[in-house]
């Protein structure tokens, strides 16, 4: 396996799964599940135990392992050398299972529907841009920017909404945007957190091929994780093109006021989404979009920035649900902790947290006390 | 197919926070430190006191061993269930009860870690803090205590045993005991005092005759400045005097002395660390002043100085909890280090630091002496701390031959075991004057008379 050389230098400290201020234990899989074995450490030990046979791959050690939601606290947070790699080691065990055939069920169905249908919704192609019929935004001939959507802003009902919010004000704010539609491919970020390296690469290079054929120099994404992907895969592969998550464009053209709002009273809390935060160290750009709105009163969560608190959809778990359900789940937890803040709105930039956040505010019965909305949703609410 | 005790566990805690699984057992046969493993049949995670009084009434009634456990951090096998039965990981029980401001302490549940708390105090209780110990923040307080460990007001107030304000206790029967003012009162402000201070029916018994589900902290006034200087001496039968002239001046908050031969510029050289605090410029300058002319004489001789602490090395040192006591376990990338720190008199400073080289040498280890003074020059604790790499058995095994031997060296320098392992806890024992041995026993027999708590820790009934 993929850095065996380093499993067994994990002390097993627990910084891990802190926040930086130890407000509260921040790993979401430990939080959930609250035996050690969730936790960063604990999956170091059981990784090594595993390698040296000492146990077995048994249903529980793919919970353990396929739990965690790669959402980078560990990473953020190990005192060690050898932190950047946490995430990376996990995915590496992954790998293993997934090359032995042996991984939980909704893992396999994921990784079999991207391979069979190129999305996990088992949808047909032709129905990636139906999220833009009727809007402004255009298939992409050659615009100065492709508007990448992914498997989930395309299919999902409630990010086919975010999608068409953020592609509208892309085209709102004089910015020059094309859509891929039936021809978009699946980016394979959550592919490449579970393990199936083989089908990343191959999603990876069609993609990239994909990109070439049509000029395409300039990428903005809906969502954080194809922008991790794009970023940080994509160019071992060949992939050469600028990439920018949308509120990255978007920011800059509402600090200069080139975006006419009017004036919307609101107090929001911004959720950061781990692929754009700790991942890629933007906390930023979506802060900026939501200071630049006239009356906007922004509150920060007790965990926030690169101590946030990950709504649990991250590592294909927003697919597999293996952190869902429960009052302890994490998406639940951070929906409590958003009302803590007194705001009305929970503000995301990712389709992917929008739909947990959503879900957990139904089972929290908290829809009368706060709503969750994209940051252009609630832009697109103040344009004059 | 679980059994009857399996299922009466998992409806007690509930099945989400019950284990019978070979993962878990893996994991909670084992600390981070050196002692062989020994798996437990179950691992549960209750939520509230009254489940762990239904664990132990069980475990009572069916003679299962239980295992307090808190983050499994004192690294000498406290929480490994050498008997096999019942792990219970205290940490979801991490509420912070109560912090009374003017009274200056807190209630905190028996799972809640040493980080939780100051992260709290520091955003409700600014002017609040409480003695952290360099351990990990996921260290239990109520753990911390029960082994008597030390903290950050330490030299000012004794062990962070010394600073607890009352206990809530569960022992074997399941029945709850409540230790101090608030076994009368509902306030926790005294542990003992005026009453019969019964609190050592349980501290320093590592979880062998109750399990803290409760514990009062008491809090200390924290000052807006906290700042660092180093006293540096190659004289290493000076460290005592030097350390008897720094607590003279009542000025110092935590003393801590560090030897260890890298980087290079530390060899040789004692590193007597100086804590202080203030709420003012000049608050601190006076007090540094004292500190610095404190030591005057010893400047005179040339036999030390104040080194110029650089801005960049002051936020390492000032971290609470210190994250470099951690990476100390990666210096040759094994991922391990484990230390005996006998609490011993300041004067046997000299014999430890020798004694350390002495084994670093014989075993080829790489080490760190440390010692933490305890009160106002009472005694310290030395760490006699050494790294190993845990992928290479035979390094693993040479420290345990150095710690082995350490143990015999602090029992006959005057020393006694701090988290003492099984083997020290039977040479302590030995030594003990019998009438002592004898109370231990009749303490035991009674609190727990079928030996289900952490069995294998302090069996005096066997002796």
């Amino acid at each position: 396996m993929k850095y065996s050389d380093i499993v067994h230098r994990c002390f097993r400290c627990g910084y891990c799964k802190f926040t930086s201020d130890y407000t509260d234990f921040n790993c979401p899989s430990y939080r959930k599940f609250r035996f050690e074995t969730y936790s960063p450490g604990g999956r170091m030990w059981l990784i090594r135990g595993w390698l040296n046979g000492d146990i077995k791959n048994s249903e529980r050690f793919q919970e353990i392992l396929f739990s965690c939601a790669t959402c980078a606290n560990c990473v953020e947070h190990c005192v060690f050398t050898f932190s950047d790699d946490l995430v990376n080691i996990f995915i590496a065990a992954r790998e293993e299972l997934i090359a032995d055939g042996i991984v939980p069920p909704a893992v396999r169905d994921y990784l079999r529907n991207i391979h069979v249908n190129g999305n996990p919704y088992k949808e047909p192609a032709a129905g990636r841009g139906r999220w833009a019929e009727g809007s402004p935004v255009e298939a992409y001939t050659d615009q100065d920017y492709l508007f990448y959507v992914g498997c989930v802003g395309s299919y999902d009902e409630r990010a086919r909404k975010i999608a068409l919010s953020v592609g509208t004000l892309l085209v709102k704010a004089g910015l020059s945007v094309g859509i891929l539609g039936e021809k978009e491919g699946c980016d394979g970020n959550e592919v490449r957190a579970l393990g199936e390296s083989g089908l990343f690469e191959l999603l990876a290079r069609q993609n990239i091929e994909l990109f070439r054929d049509h000029d395409v120099k300039k990428v903005i994404t809906l969502d954080p994780h194809a922008f991790n992907a794009f970023k940080n895969d994509y160019p071992g592969l060949g992939g050469k093109f600028e990439v920018f998550h949308y509120t990255q464009v978007l920011a800059p053209l509402m600090e200069a006021g080139r975006i006419p709002l009017k004036a919307c009273a609101l107090k929001a809390t911004y959720h950061d989404p781990c692929y754009l935060g700790r991942h890629n160290g933007e906390y930023r750009a979506p802060r900026s979009m939501l200071r630049a709105v006239p009356g906007l009163e922004l509150v920060e969560m007790e965990r926030s920035g690169e101590n946030a608190f990950c709504c649990g959809g991250g590592g294909g778990n927003f697919f597999t649900d293996i952190l869902g359900g429960g009052e302890e789940s994490p998406a639940r937890l951070r929906a409590r902790e958003a009302l803590d803040t007194g705001a009305e709105v929970i503000a995301v930039a990712c389709p992917q947290c929008a739909k947990m956040l959503e879900d957990a505010v139904k089972s929290e019965e908290l829809e009368d006390r706060i709503k969750v909305m994209d940051i252009t949703e609630i832009v697109t609410g103040c344009l004059i | 197919m679980m059994t009857g005790i399996a299922q009466e566990l998992a409806r007690i805690v509930g099945d989400a926070y019950f284990s019978n699984q070979p993962e878990e057992a893996y994991f909670y046969a084992r600390d981070p430190g050196l002692m062989p493993p020994h798996a437990p049949e179950y691992v549960v995670v209750p939520g509230c006191v009254e489940e762990i009084q239904e664990i132990a009434r069980l475990a009572n009634r069916e003679k299962i061993p239980v295992v307090p456990m808190g983050a499994g951090l004192a690294l000498t096998g406290l929480v490994i269930p050498l008997r096999g039965g019942i792990v219970i990981d205290m940490k979801r029980m991490n509420r912070i009860l109560s912090v009374n401001e003017g009274g200056r302490h807190a209630v905190v549940e028996g799972g809640a870690s040493q980080g939780l708390l100051r992260a709290y105090l520091d955003r409700r209780h600014p002017r609040l803090r409480h003695s952290i110990p360099d351990s990990p923040p996921t260290a239990t307080i109520a753990a911390n205590v029960m082994i008597h460990g030390q903290g950050r007001l330490t030299q000012q107030y004794g062990f962070n045993s010394d600073m607890i304000s009352g206990l809530e206790v569960v022992v074997a029967s399941g029945e709850i005991c409540k230790i101090g003012s608030c076994a009368l009162s509902p306030d926790w402000f005294s542990k003992g005092a005026p009453l019969p201070d019964l609190t050592g029916l349980f501290l320093g018994w590592f979880g062998a005759t109750g399990i803290i589900t409760k514990i009062g902290v008491k809090l200390y006034p924290k000052k807006k400045m906290r700042d660092v200087e180093i006293f540096i001496t190659d004289r290493e039968d000076l460290v005592a005097e030097m350390i008897y002239e720094l607590t003279h001046t009542e000025m110092v908050e935590d003393i801590n002395v560090f030897a260890q031969p890298k980087p290079m510029i530390f060899k040789d050289n004692h590193h007597i660390t100086l804590f202080f605090t203030g709420d003012t410029d000049e608050e601190i300058e006076f007090k540094r002043k004292m500190i610095w002319h404190s030591l005057d004489r010893f400047i005179k001789s040339k036999d030390g100085g104040f080194m110029g602490v650089p801005p960049v090395m002051k936020p390492t040192l000032l971290d609470m909890p210190q994250r470099s006591v951690s990476r100390f376990a990666d210096v040759k990338k094994g991922g391990g280090f484990e230390y005996s720190g006998p609490i011993i008199m300041v004067d046997k400073y000299p014999d430890c630091t020798r004694k350390i080289l002495e084994l670093a040498e014989k075993y080829g280890l790489g080490y760190s002496g440390m010692a933490r003074i305890i009160g106002r020059s009472h005694a310290m604790m030395y760490g006699f701390a050494f790294t190993f790499n845990r992928a290479d058995p035979d390094m693993m095994e040479r420290t345990r031959k150095a710690l082995h031997e350490v143990s015999a060296f602090a029992l006959e320098a005057g020393g006694v075991f701090w988290k003492a392992t099984v083997d020290e806890q039977k040479m302590a024992m030995a030594r003990m004057y019998p009438a002592t041995l004898d109370l231990m026993k009749m303490i035991k027999k009674n609190l727990d008379p079928n030996g289900i708590m952490n069995p294998g820790n302090w069996e005096v009934a066997e002796l």
